[in-house]
């Protein structure tokens, strides 16, 4: 009952603030609003029982990445906060397509049998993690490493494009 | 319902929490602050308002409380408002998992989570998108570029914050600030098996242990926007950096959340580096308060010794220095300890 | 575990009315005296001058780029680090030194990549 509650709230402060990013006229504003809505999905990963992955949303998401989208629009036009209109002209096509994909999901999300996982998860999140990653899945660590020095060689190449 | 009776302890938790903040972190703070600034500089200090100025922040406070509450035009008024909340709820958050020692057998902590360090490193960067968000909603040239400044520093800082505190990490084998201290246990007169000093296998492991502690205080004294690294919020070069629009209440909740944030950096340094509440005689409450004020009294003290560091070479001494510096400490340690 | 993040929930609704209460004694104790000279944004005295916003260096930005990067690699050194002293009584000790040594080397390029095109430097 008060897991119920506690996801109730959760996917409040998730998806209300998310609308806002989606409507908001003012850009910051916009960017502003996901960190709250980062915040809940962290909550809710908390009743997954994923403690770690919790923490590291928080750390990742709210704190370096709501940062760098915040800088980026704080550094172009948007960031004078002027109203920019989230619509075109396109908006029923828009609103029809959404309603559709929706009603797509929710029959594919009611209609499964989903099979639930036999016990929890372990306590010791981290150190089941850490024991993983080095055993079980230990070449997806290390491409993960490369896909990182990637991405950082990347951005770095369209971002020094103008020099 | 027992977790409603939960929710109610958590709640007188976080009130006293709150008020130990606001008292021994803004108030005793700000008042140690200008009594050792007065010493290094050859004068007194507060002296009039109570015995030895004592009741000198109480009076600052009452001040503030009945100062206009002036909104800039063109501020978004929303933002304005929530920064400063932000930043005093986030450098409240950092202190529920500090461990203050054992009291009639148990160890005095909010809770003791399992990621515990992850938890405080996530809140220490909530505040940058804290002050982000208040440099920003001043609509002035000043409080965005000093707002931008300090995001830069605190945000190149974060990771050898982090490199930093895999070292203990690594020694004691688990994310919990209890299990940490449990793990410096013993040894010679309490203080033997501080990390530190390495583990007392393995006493090499004191070069990567200290030049880690060392490497841990200086990015936490950059994270809390404190001098030598204080640039952002330099009078001589941008007003008052990111918080210059902000007047009364709002700014002494800035002022609380860094207070109670450099408080939260001295007393995980002891918990991570300097064993704690492990020590000889004195109650172990006793001592953790005692390694606490002693690393605020260096902070304090680092203030009036060093200049201030350009921005840029703040950035270099970051990412060319104690980066490389983080990711090298890790790996010795790693060797050491095989 | 789940009690231990209620208490953070609540911390952080406490100290968000804690922390308002002292703005909304505020908002009923101090006085009002209104004149829209009290509003302008502060410039050294001078009337503000331009938008309050300008073109500002595109060097934040990088920083924070290279910033997301790190901290992700730091995040997954965090398992490994738990994890390690265990590994070490399996004997399995330079083996696993040996990935996160290699992870850190690979990543270390990125940074020496950056260092030399110049992304870290504040001209």
């Amino acid at each position: 009952m008060g897991e119920l509650g506690a996801f109730i709230i959760l996917a409040l402060v998730t998806l209300l603030p998310a609308a806002a990013v989606v409507t908001s006229r003012n850009l910051v504003r916009a960017a502003m609003s996901l960190v709250p809505s980062f915040l809940g999905v962290a909550g809710l990963f908390v009743l997954l029982q994923a403690e770690f992955v919790a923490g590291i949303q928080i750390l990742i998401y709210a704190g370096a990445i709501a940062v760098l989208i915040l800088f980026v629009i704080m550094l172009t036009a948007g960031g004078t906060g002027t109203a920019v209109r989230q619509a075109n002209e396109q908006r029923v096509v828009g609103g029809l397509a959404a309603a559709a994909l929706t009603a797509a999901l929710l029959a594919l999300l009611l209609r499964t049998a989903w099979p639930l996982a036999a016990g929890s998860l372990p306590r010791a999140n981290v150190a089941a993690v850490g024991s993983a990653f080095l055993t079980t899945f230990v070449l997806a660590f290390e491409i993960s490493s490369v896909v990182l020095l990637v991405s950082l060689v990347g951005a770095l190449v369209i971002a020094r494009r103008e020099r | 319902m027992s977790w409603l009776w939960e929710i109610f302890k958590a709640t007188l938790a976080a009130v006293a929490v709150f008020t130990f903040l606001a008292l021994v972190g803004a108030m005793l703070g700000v008042y140690l602050e200008r009594k050792i600034s007065g010493w290094i500089q050859s004068r007194l200090g507060p002296k009039h308002v109570g015995p030895q100025g004592i009741l000198q922040t109480v009076a600052d406070t009452v001040k503030l409380l009945q100062k206009e509450n002036i909104v800039p035009t063109n501020a978004d008024a929303i933002t304005f408002n929530v920064a400063p909340l932000m930043a005093a709820v986030a450098g409240l958050l950092a202190w529920i998992i500090i461990p203050f020692g054992p009291i009639f057998g148990r160890v005095v902590i909010v809770r003791d989570i399992n990621i515990g360090l992850l938890f405080f490193i996530a809140m220490a960067s909530l505040i940058v998108i804290a002050i982000l968000l208040g440099g920003w909603s001043s609509n002035n040239k000043y409080a965005l570029l000093g707002g931008f400044r300090s995001a830069s520093q605190m945000i190149s800082y974060e990771i050898p914050l982090a490199l930093a505190v895999l070292v203990p990490v690594m020694m004691a084998g688990t994310l919990s600030t209890v299990g940490i201290v449990e793990a410096q246990r013993g040894g010679w007169l309490g203080i033997g098996n501080w990390f530190i000093f390495g583990l007392p296998g393995n006493r090499w492991l004191l070069i990567p242990g200290a030049l880690a502690f060392l490497v841990f205080f200086t990015a936490a004294t950059a994270e809390v926007n404190r001098v030598p690294f204080d640039l952002p919020e330099a009078e001589s070069e941008l007003v008052a950096g990111y918080f210059s629009e902000y007047t009364g209440m709002r700014f002494a909740l800035f002022q609380l959340g860094e207070y109670a944030e450099a408080f939260a950096m001295a007393a995980l340094t002891t918990v991570l580096f300097l064993g704690g509440w492990h020590g000889p005689l004195l109650p172990g409450v006793v001592w953790f308060f005692t390694k606490m004020f002693a690393l605020v009294f260096v902070l304090m003290w680092v203030r009036w010794t060093y200049p201030r560091l350009r921005l840029d070479q703040l950035l270099h001494l970051s990412w060319k220095g104690l980066v490389p510096l983080g990711f090298v400490l890790v790996l010795v340690t790693g060797w050491l300890l095989i | 575990m789940l009690l231990d993040w209620l208490y953070v929930a609540v911390f952080a609704v406490v100290g968000v009315v804690m922390a308002g209460l002292p703005l909304a004694l505020v908002w009923a104790l101090a006085p009002r005296a209104e004149y829209p000279q009290k509003h302008l944004t502060y410039e050294s005295g001078v009337v503000p001058f331009g938008q309050a916003w300008a073109q500002f260096n595109i060097r934040y930005y990088l920083f924070a780029l290279v910033f997301v990067l790190f901290e992700v690699e730091v995040i997954y050194l965090f398992p490994w680090a738990v994890v390690f002293r265990d590994f070490i009584t399996q004997r399995l000790g330079g083996f696993v030194l040996a990935e996160a040594a290699l992870f850190i080397v690979i990543l270390g390029m990125g940074l020496l990549y950056a260092w030399r095109k110049g992304a870290l430097e504040w001209v």
